[in-house]
């Protein structure tokens, strides 16, 4: 046991604990109301959303995984930069939209949006299913994060994890939104310490940046090139990130954060200003490289690990062999708060849901806004207790296929609730039968890849195009809904919209 | 309400310049290899992260093209 590494550890973590339970008393609101305990009162201005959704969508689960998979697979785990990129065009473009016309009529969730808009609560009940049982595996995926650091740290057993989100559970109760946006700001600071030594100390210790591309095999420094007949995995990459893109906003975290921004403009200017964090995920990805070109996989102290672990176990590995035990312990929490932040807001916007679209819509109808944030506190917790379980008693295999399948299923929200923002064209139903195409044809093409991997071939005109099954179920949904919006409007034209065209400026 | 309406949703030309990173980013076989590298960083790894600053100020003329539309100071 690392005994110096453990301490600082544990030490950060106790404050961000305190942290979580001051929290409540900051900005005060009424905590019995959902907008204040599951959206922070909509009171955040730039800087807190910066610091918010920097914590919500960078995530422990990514720290891990991106450089695993380029210490594993190589250039096609990079796919993680070109996806944040793109995602701010889209961020900037649409989703003021959504948080004026949430603003305007009091919706918590994009579930609330699509039952005002569409004016159809079983469309708008498949939207919150869908982000329910999305974001479950990805609570889930918090937790490996943290377990591969526990272990690292040579912490026996899993009374550690049941500890750390225990701790979780408690203050999220408590203090709601407020909990994760403060500690977000203690989350980022040791982030970017460590991943500023990280590019500075290890390049020195491995012989420079030169010298750790030239470790990387030529087949994993590139991508496979395409070729007349096949796309290869180019097209992989590009649909992964332009699908991983399309779909990151519509998670039900991603979309409590920006709707507890305090205007429009703090998300027009959080996308101008949060790429800074995928600068940091680039060089977090390339820690794969440098954990090739430190051979940790070849060190026999580390064996244990990848055999639990896996690839997983690259990033630990690289920083036990790299640091001073003190500055293990800061970057391993950085990695363990970083997985608090994102597990707390996953849980709230999940209750969130269930609570307002689940709940109130079909279960209490009548029910007060004191009864409602109840609810929603204690969906809170079960939620958690769901995520502990998945890990603790399932496979972990189980929890990364679904969430891989949780990235097909959310961006079938898309029609719905993004191009919703701009026309009311489409019909409900054929937007819930496009839903169901997408959701199934998704699914099967995951299936017959046994769920192992998202990127499905497709054959047009006798060219092979590995795509991004997210994006070719997607374009199923689209065309199924458009299709179908045609001839049931041309049936009827009856719709009932609460909302009007200046909710949405 | 406090806050005055923007009529930021608007589409004009200058929104165009949000399609560059999408044209740049999803034409992978343009980026694909290892030469010309910087500083011992393959072309690869150093375009598309030059792309992240780079996408970043593409939204700053747009977003203050949307501000002078809406006439003026943006709160």
């Amino acid at each position: 046991m690392n005994v110096v590494a453990l301490s600082v550890f544990v030490l950060l973590f106790g404050f961000v604990t305190v942290l979580g339970f001051v929290a409540a008393r900051w900005r005060r609101g009424d905590l019995t109301q959902l907008a204040e305990w599951g959206l922070g009162g909509r009171r955040f201005g730039t800087i807190v959303t910066w610091f918010l959704l920097g914590g919500d969508l960078y995530t422990a689960y990514t720290f891990i995984a991106v450089p695993a998979l380029m210490f594993g697979a190589g250039a096609t785990g990079f796919f993680a930069v070109p996806y944040t990129i793109l995602v701010y065009p889209v961020l900037f473009l649409c989703y003021p939209r959504l948080w004026s016309v949430a603003h305007a009529k009091g919706y918590v969730t994009a579930a609330d949006f699509v039952r005002g808009r569409f004016g159809n609560r079983t469309l708008a009940l498949a939207i919150a299913l869908t982000g329910i049982v999305a974001t479950m595996p990805y609570i889930a995926l918090q937790l490996v994060g943290m377990e591969v650091v526990i272990a690292a740290l040579g912490v026996q057993g899993e009374w550690a994890l049941f500890v750390a989100f225990g701790i979780l559970a408690a203050y999220t109760y408590t203090s709601g939104l407020r909990a994760p946006a403060m500690i977000a700001v203690v989350k980022d600071v040791l982030i970017y310490a460590t991943v500023i030594a990280a590019i500075v100390i290890i390049p020195s210790q491995l012989g420079g940046y030169a010298h750790i591309f030239a470790s990387v095999g030529a087949d994993k420094l590139v991508l496979q090139p395409a070729t007349q007949t096949n796309w290869g995995a180019e097209s992989a990459y590009a649909t992964l990130a332009l699908g991983s893109a399309l779909a990151l906003f519509l998670y039900p975290h991603a979309m409590t954060g920006i709707l507890s921004s305090s205007s429009r403009h703090v998300i027009r200017r959080n996308s101008v200003v949060l790429p800074a964090y995928s600068f940091a995920l680039g060089l977090i990805a390339l820690l794969g490289f440098m954990a090739i070109a430190a051979g940790v996989k070849d060190n026999p102290a580390f064996a244990d690990g990848f055999r639990d672990y896996g690839n997983n176990f690259a990033v630990p590995a690289l920083f036990l062999q790299s640091f001073p035990s003190w500055f293990v312990g800061v970057a391993f929490a950085a990695i363990a708060i970083g997985a608090l932040v994102p597990a707390a807001i996953m849980s709230i916007a999940t209750a969130n849901l269930f609570t307002r679209n689940i709940y109130r819509e079909y279960l209490a109808p009548d029910c007060e806004p004191g009864r409602e944030s109840q609810v929603a506190k204690i969906a809170s917790l079960v939620v958690k207790v769901g995520a502990l379980f998945f890990i603790v008693a399932l496979p972990q295999s189980y929890a990364i296929q679904l969430q891989l399948l949780g990235g097909i299923w959310i961006i079938q929200t898309l029609p719905a609730v993004l191009i919703g923002l701009y026309t009311r064209w489409l019909n409900p139903w054929a937007l819930l039968i496009g839903w169901g195409v997408g959701i199934a044809s998704g699914t099967a093409m995951a299936a017959s890849l046994n769920f192992a991997k998202s990127i499905y071939a497709v054959t047009i005109f006798g060219v092979t195009i590995p795509c991004y099954a997210a994006l070719s179920s997607l374009i199923l949904n689209l065309i199924v809904s458009v299709a179908l919006s045609a001839i049931f409007n041309a049936l009827s034209q009856t719709r009932e919209d609460a909302t009007l065209a200046e909710d949405y400026l | 309400m406090a806050q005055p309406k923007s009529k930021g949703a608007r589409l004009r030309p200058v929104h165009l310049l949000l399609l560059l990173p999408f044209i740049a980013m999803l034409w992978v076989g343009f980026y694909n290899r290892a030469e010309p590298s910087l500083a011992g960083i393959p072309f690869f790894y150093w375009f598309q992260l030059l792309w992240i600053p780079v996408g970043a100020l593409l939204l700053w003329p747009v977003y203050r093209a949307e501000d002078r539309d809406s006439g003026g100071r943006p709160q």
